[in-house]
């Protein structure tokens, strides 16, 4: 292949040159020590690009089969560990399928609501670590700064700050707590403004549209081709978004735009990524408002159904009733007994649509778990992002494919 | 012998000054950015004398950074060249510090009158200018073209660097750093003819005594400044032009194989650059040690209708002078320190364009339209 910016009279003046072959990774700043790249460089150009995931594989499927329906949820956690609350609903959506169960209104929108939070926290980080990657180190910094405040928000609500392990077949594990409210309405304005503020470095200055415009461009029809989905497959044109399309929990009911990109560039996926920040503020914000307009008391106004079959007892029946011993024996020894069949659930996630595929034999186990990991697909089509390109567009690059290990290899 | 003695002196302070110059700046850096950055930054490192801790708002960190790199394992790549290995630290530091020689950094003292009000015949006056100490090592002729010779010299710490660690991530860093570098040497040279044509001289302390006599450099050549603080950044391979050590694709670039204190002379002798191209940038176009209307005698301020003539003894002038100096190359510091904590860095090949597409012709084009002005101006005069 010729370098792509010279033509073919200047290219046959050049000495002659094999390629070097350059090993990229694991062990490697940009690749997360999960991802190896084996290019063929010419000087700076990369003709040809062997991208070599799997270091994180840490067998997530295998394990999910050994446990109970309900010991897979610290698993999941660790799928995009960015936002593993949109990953603990997932699963719980796709069990809940199988089941044929439907979680309360409140715990929907309590699902909702630290599900779009997670959102944020994880877009957050990907923009702001795609800058970093470039240099700029101070919005990676202040984007930080405003997840941690979701991280506050996410530890009043769940009890802990990464691995959540919070919502349940069925519901949640607590309801939300009083602060819900104040605290994620406070939030939000701040977050929003440590978001333009960050922008205000990056938009105007032309070092950073230089590096991301034009550059790691996916074509429609590739993304397409590929499987791409989320901001990845936006950003190239389509608006597919689960939410919007196959509407789940109460996300019907939520006015909220999905941002398009157009050329499916690097400033694009960026830029799709920023909208979708500010599309999941007005989510959260609404669901909120309809958290409010729920009824003291019905039967609506539970997050988790009621099921001793499906929900474990209050801790306070396990102790003091004969009935709610047997029930959390149950539950914990032999697990949920979800019906034979076989259901695919799928949420829209941080990076793209997130499915689980679980089949199940009857009894407490799962038979089988399969995870489509958004980022694999993204992941695949970055072959011919990065071909053709510098060396140094493979870090803007594939920084806004927003790779994970940990649900890219599982 | 006064003049050995006397310039022994000035080379221990100025080298002395520079080799502590890079743990200061460590600490500004760090501290500066972590402002930026809603950050504390560095406050952990203690020194504990009995009860009393030691903390000196992390700037015992600096010291402890030192220790640390001082006992780091003396590690070696297996492969590549050991003997270019060793000496390209070395390569890399002493033409920064070589740099510092030729800047004068305050007014000659004559000894036998620091009491006195200034003369311009003490400077003739045999006996008096003999025991007298211009505030500059070297008083070269050649000024200005020495800066260039030595500054050149600096990129062949970082090839060698790249070429004899045995490594394709530093044999890359160490390439882009020698075409940039290089790149960035003709730019920067060329726009400082524009400055040398209308200060008549390559002298350093010359062009500060015009601009003390005229105007700032700043003034006359503002396009040259802009040109020359750019390329200047350039030269220290710092954000945004640090694609040599790119660490995000190139780990470290140049200087990815290198442990302990080598790895330290060379994060320390970027920081010296800093320190030296702004003094450079100081003595050039923001009028040297010269504090705003002041003169020589002191205080001189005929603009705007008012005279104001306040006549100040030798060592007063000396001293504001040195401390201006000292001022306005903080300054600049600090300028240079909040880029690299506000700007991305370029592509490699942006860089190239930026030097010889944008940079080089608008410096030609700086000494074009200079030496057009300034050829009307004399033909007008005469």
């Amino acid at each position: 292949m010729e370098p792509v910016d010279l033509d073919f009279e200047e290219a046959d003046l050049e000495l002659p040159s094999e390629p070097m072959t350059l090993l990229m990774g694991p062990s490697h700043p940009a690749m997360h020590g999960t991802i190896r790249m084996i290019l063929k460089l010419d000087g700076e150009t990369v003709q040809d690009v062997d991208i070599q995931p799997g270091y994180l594989h840490r067998g997530f499927e295998k394990m999910s089969e050994r446990g109970t329906w309900s010991q897979v949820f610290p698993y999941t956690d660790r799928l995009n560990y960015v936002s593993p609350l949109l990953n603990n609903v997932g699963y719980a959506l796709a069990v809940e399928k199988l089941l044929g169960i439907e979680v309360p209104r409140r715990g929907q929108l309590f699902r909702v609501i630290l599900g779009e939070l997670s959102r944020i926290a994880d877009h957050l980080t990907c923009n702001g670590a795609m800058a970093m990657e470039l240099g700029a180190f101070t919005p990676f910094l202040w984007f930080l700064k405003a997840r941690e405040w979701i991280y506050e928000a996410c530890e009043e609500q769940t009890g802990a700050r990464l691995t959540h392990s919070f919502f349940r077949i069925g519901g949640a594990v607590f309801p939300p707590t009083e602060k819900l409210q104040d605290q994620i309405r406070s939030i939000l304005p701040r977050l929003l403004e440590v978001v333009v503020e960050g922008e205000s470095l990056l938009l105007k200055n032309r070092i950073f549209l230089d590096r991301t415009q034009g550059v790691g461009i996916l074509t429609r029809e590739h993304a397409l081709a590929m499987g791409a989905s989320g901001p990845v497959l936006r950003s190239a044109g389509i608006d597919y978004d689960v939410r919007k399309d196959k509407p789940y929990l109460t996300y019907a009911e939520c006015d909220f735009d999905v941002p398009v990109g157009e050329d499916g560039d690097t400033y694009d996926r960026f830029m799709v990524r920023a909208e979708e920040i500010r599309q999941s503020c007005r989510i959260i914000e609404q669901s909120l408002d309809l958290m409010k307009k729920i009824e003291k008391g019905s039967p609506e106004d539970a997050v988790s159904i009621v099921d001793p079959r499906i929900v474990l007892p209050p801790k306070d029946k396990v102790y003091s009733t004969i009935e709610g011993t047997i029930a959390h024996f149950k539950l914990i020894m032999e697990g949920i007994n979800v019906p034979p069949g076989e259901v695919y659930g799928y949420t829209e996630a941080g990076n793209g649509e997130l499915g689980f595929l679980l089949v199940s034999r009857g009894g407490g186990n799962p038979w089988r778990v399969r995870v489509r990991g958004p980022c694999f697909f993204s992941l695949q089509a970055a072959h011919d992002m990065i071909r053709g390109g510098m060396l140094a567009d493979i870090i803007p690059t594939f920084g806004s494919i927003n790779m994970i290990g940990g649900e890219c290899d599982r | 012998m006064f003049f050995w003695i006397t310039s022994a002196l000035k080379v221990l302070v100025a080298v002395g000054f520079l080799a502590q110059i890079g743990a200061l700046l460590l600490w500004v850096e760090r501290k500066q950015s972590a402002m930026m950055q809603s950050r504390i930054g560095p406050n952990r490192a203690t020194i504990k004398i009995g009860s009393l801790e030691i903390r000196a708002a992390g700037l015992v960190h600096s010291i402890a950074d030192g220790i640390k790199l001082v006992w780091k394992a003396d590690w070696e790549p297996t492969g590549g060249d050991h003997f270019l290995y060793r000496l390209a630290p070395i390569a890399a530091i002493v033409p920064a510090l070589c740099l510092c020689a030729v800047i004068p950094f305050g007014p000659t003292v004559y000894v036998d009158h620091v009491r006195d009000l200034y003369d311009p015949a003490w400077a003739t006056d045999v006996a008096t200018a003999a025991r007298s100490i211009p505030l500059q090592i070297a008083n070269l002729d050649v000024g200005v073209l020495f800066i260039f010779a030595i500054a050149g010299a600096g990129v062949i710490g970082a090839a060698l660097a790249g070429w004899s660690s045995d490594n394709k991530f530093s044999l890359m860093g160490g390439l882009r750093a020698a075409s940039q570098m290089v790149s960035y040497e003709v730019a920067m040279g060329i726009s400082l003819v524009g400055s040398m044509m209308i200060f008549q001289t390559v002298r350093l302390d010359e062009m500060v005594t015009w601009q003390t006599q005229h105007c700032w450099g700043i003034f006359v050549q503002p396009v040259a400044f802009v040109l020359f603080v750019t390329a200047a950044i350039a030269e220290t391979k710092r954000v945004p032009f640090d694609t040599p050590e790119g660490e995000s694709e190139l780990v470290a670039g140049y200087f990815t194989e290198y442990a302990g204190l080598k790895m330290g002379m060379f994060a320390s002798g970027e920081l010296v650059e800093v320190c030296v191209s702004s003094a450079l940038i100081t003595t050039i176009f923001l009028g040297g040690w010269q504090f705003p209307f002041v003169q020589l005698t002191g205080l001189e301020f005929h603009y705007f209708g008012i005279n104001v003539s306040w006549h100040w003894a030798h060592f007063i002038v000396v001293a504001l002078g040195f401390l201006t100096f000292t001022l306005k190359c903080v300054v600049l510091i600090f300028m240079q320190l909040q880029v690299r904590w506000t700007l991305p860095r370029f592509r490699y090949d942006q860089i190239m364009k930026l030097g010889w597409r944008m940079l080089l012709p608008a410096a030609l084009l700086n000494v074009l339209v200079t030496g057009t002005v300034l050829l009307f101006l004399n033909s007008s005069n005469g």
